[in-house]
């Protein structure tokens, strides 16, 4: 008879999808509370940790939307356990409401977007680089997410881990912002052992010292206590005090968003990722994420054939966006190029930090990002100067 | 000569965050009493203080947990359910109540509170009907009776309201009960015995709201309107619940009374195959 008990991190190589690498990144993690509603493509998730939570004594709960589903991450989120959800764009959508809450409540979670074409319905099982600008702008108010965008099934697994020690640490929904492309790509994974995975836990309060429930030091980030702690907290998703009593007042209002905006933007090189490619003695840069930026790196490959001196940077994190890295280039290089499986949202982004001309490779979602239109706007570049 | 009255001490003391009160309510409104009643069924839940969550949606009601001096949450409109029901199944130490007003929980809330009380929750649900939307300034939500009037119905609400109780029994829920802000006492046993059981349960308690509703539909006061409450309410636990419809402004019994108290297993994760 075989054991129902399974094994929280399942150490070895595997050959899985990007979706099922997203699963399995969380349990290595340490999730213990999904809470979800099934959606193309991000479905599989859901059916991994439906089968795969109930194994490593974690809470498999399927809600009746994705209001729902962000909302319960945050309930199980101030019981003190890791907790995520997974959706995409039509559910991303409706999260939108209650990842608000999260900002202002400060509670740590992961939501996976494996991303498809928009708007709306659009195209459920196609892939899409389109909700980038989402994840920065789309709960009202002024906030700063953090997200990741694997390219790899590897980096599916790898960036969810890192997701939840990012939300753990800074205090905040954390995103993986994958595309279509790479959750249901399926490719080599390899788990290391349980005692490699990185963690980061949440700030704790010493018990007696921290009288307030948002007090905070130089990290701008407060400790997180637990519900049934004894600690009696209010938290509201109104303008708050130190206390956590709401104070609809503006002087609040202007110390709280501020605060919650410079916790993230104070650890900036902390929290931003980027890798650059062939990036030394580059004319032109191509900036990329997610799947995009394997065809963008094919594309740098094939100009460097042609003596044209391309070079890729590949955003890790999205979002707080690598201003810094778009401006050294800014001395560097003679022009940008964006690639993107969108009408152009990041390109708007590189625009603010360079005054180097910043070209674009777009499509509007379907398929991942050609070589060519790349590879076209790098040639492009090239013979402008 | 009148003597005055020193009091020291009240025994819900420990359970109210001084220093937050006075709370915001008008006067007259029915929400007070409903506060007391549930501060004292957790003084005698023999529960620690410290277990006792509660979660609230947006509006009048929902303030309740700013003011209640135990682990509360004021989370978005119409979503405290699912908040809640995270947290009991997360720790279930925890003895999780949700406090929130008719149009929090029947209009944009109304999804979460049918699927809960289906999987059977292990959540107490006291939901505060006071006919309309208090917070906004008295608009015509889910439970206003038809032609009732309200800022957002000046020639009478065209729409049929819910039957709350009638609503919940059909979804299982194993304790469904209707009371008022006049009825402290069965109020109070009946949040004590919500606590004791396991499973969704959901009380339904009617509160004036003198300001949004009942000045517009000639109800007068805060106080008149509790006197209504005495003059018309009946207790009948036994009741056919697709009669017990109510309309204030008609001169009809209003029903009252614990309908529902079944078993029924709670929502668990935990699959058969995996239970001890």
């Amino acid at each position: 008879m075989t054991s129902l008990r399974g094994e929280r991190v399942l150490t070895g190589r595997h050959f899985m999808n990007g979706d099922t690498a997203c699963a399995e990144g969380a349990l290595a993690a340490g999730l213990v509370f999904f809470a979800g509603y099934p959606i193309t493509p991000s479905t599989e998730i859901a059916e991994r940790l439906a089968r795969r939570l109930p194994e490593v004594s974690g809470h498999y709960m399927q809600m009746e939307d994705e209001l729902a589903s962000m909302c319960a991450i945050l309930g199980a989120s101030w019981t003190g356990v890791r907790s995520m959800t997974a959706t995409s764009g039509p559910g991303f959508s409706l999260m939108m409401e209650n990842i608000g809450l999260g900002m202002i409540t400060e509670t740590p979670c992961v939501v996976i977007n494996i991303q498809r074409g928009g708007p709306s319905t659009g195209l459920p099982t196609l892939t899409a680089q389109a909700d980038v600008m989402q994840v920065k702008w789309g709960s009202h108010g002024d906030y700063e997410p953090i997200a990741y965008a694997p390219s790899t099934c590897q980096e599916a697994f790898d960036f969810t881990i890192k997701a939840f020690n990012a939300a753990d640490r800074y205090r905040i929904p954390a995103f993986v912002m994958a595309d279509e492309a790479v959750g249901h790509m399926t490719e080599r994974v390899v788990i290391p052992e349980a005692s490699e995975i990185p963690y980061v836990g949440r700030k704790r309060p010493v018990p007696g010292e921290q009288k307030l429930l948002y007090e905070t030091d130089d990290s701008l980030i407060p400790a997180m206590p637990f519900a049934g702690e004894g600690y009696r907290m209010h938290v509201t998703g109104l303008t708050h005090d130190e206390r956590g009593y709401p104070d609809t007042t503006p002087e609040p209002h202007e110390r709280l968003v501020r605060r919650m905006s410079e916790k993230i933007q104070r650890h900036a090189d902390d929290i931003i990722e980027v890798e650059e490619w062939q990036l030394e003695d580059a004319d032109i840069a191509v900036v990329a994420f997610g799947s995009t930026a394997r065809t963008a790196r094919r594309a740098v490959s094939n100009a460097r054939e042609e003596g044209i001196k391309a070079g890729l940077l590949r955003l890790i994190t999205i979002w707080p966006f690598a201003s810094k890295h778009i401006k050294a280039l800014d001395g560097r290089v003679r022009a940008f190029v964006m690639a993107e499986v969108n009408l152009g949202q990041m390109v708007t982004q590189v625009e603010r930090f360079t005054s180097k001309p910043v070209l674009r490779a777009n499509h509007a979602g379907g398929k991942m990002m050609p070589t060519e239109p790349i590879y076209d706007a790098i040639l492009e570049a090239s013979r402008a100067n | 000569m009148p003597t005055e009255i020193v009091v020291e001490s009240h025994p819900l003391d420990p359970l109210f965050r001084a220093d937050r009160l006075p709370h915001i309510w008008c006067p007259g409104c029915g929400l007070g009493p409903v506060m007391a009643c549930y501060a004292e069924a957790i003084l005698d839940s023999g529960i620690p203080q410290d277990n006792h969550v509660v979660v609230s949606g947006i509006g009048c009601t929902a303030r309740i947990p700013g003011y209640v001096n135990i682990d509360s949450y004021h989370t978005t409109h119409g979503r405290s359910i699912p908040f809640a029901s995270a947290m009991a199944v997360c720790n279930s130490n925890l003895e999780v109540s949700v406090i929130s007003g008719d149009g929090d929980m029947f209009a944009i809330g109304g999804n979460h509170l049918l699927h809960a009380a289906r999987r059977n929750v292990d959540i107490n649900v006291i939901c505060v009907n006071n006919f309309n939307y208090g917070m906004t300034g008295g608009q015509a939500g889910p439970t206003t009776p038809g032609g009732a009037r309200t800022s957002t119905s000046p020639y009478g609400c065209y729409e049929a309201p819910f039957n709350v109780p009638w609503v919940v029994a059909s979804l299982g829920a194993v304790f469904v009960a209707r009371w008022t802000a006049l009825h402290v006492r069965q109020l109070k046993n009946a949040i004590s015995h919500a606590m004791e059981k396991k499973g969704f349960t959901f009380i339904e308690v009617l509160a004036p709201c003198p300001i949004g509703f009942g000045r517009p539909n000639d109800l007068g006061e805060g106080l008149d309107e509790m006197r209504l409450y005495l003059e018309e309410c009946v207790v009948d636990p036994d009741v056919d619940l697709a009669r017990a419809n109510i309309d204030l402004r008609q001169k009809e019994p209003i029903v009252l009374g614990n309908f529902v108290d079944i078993e029924r297993p709670p929502f668990t994760t935990v699959p058969e195959a995996f239970r001890e």
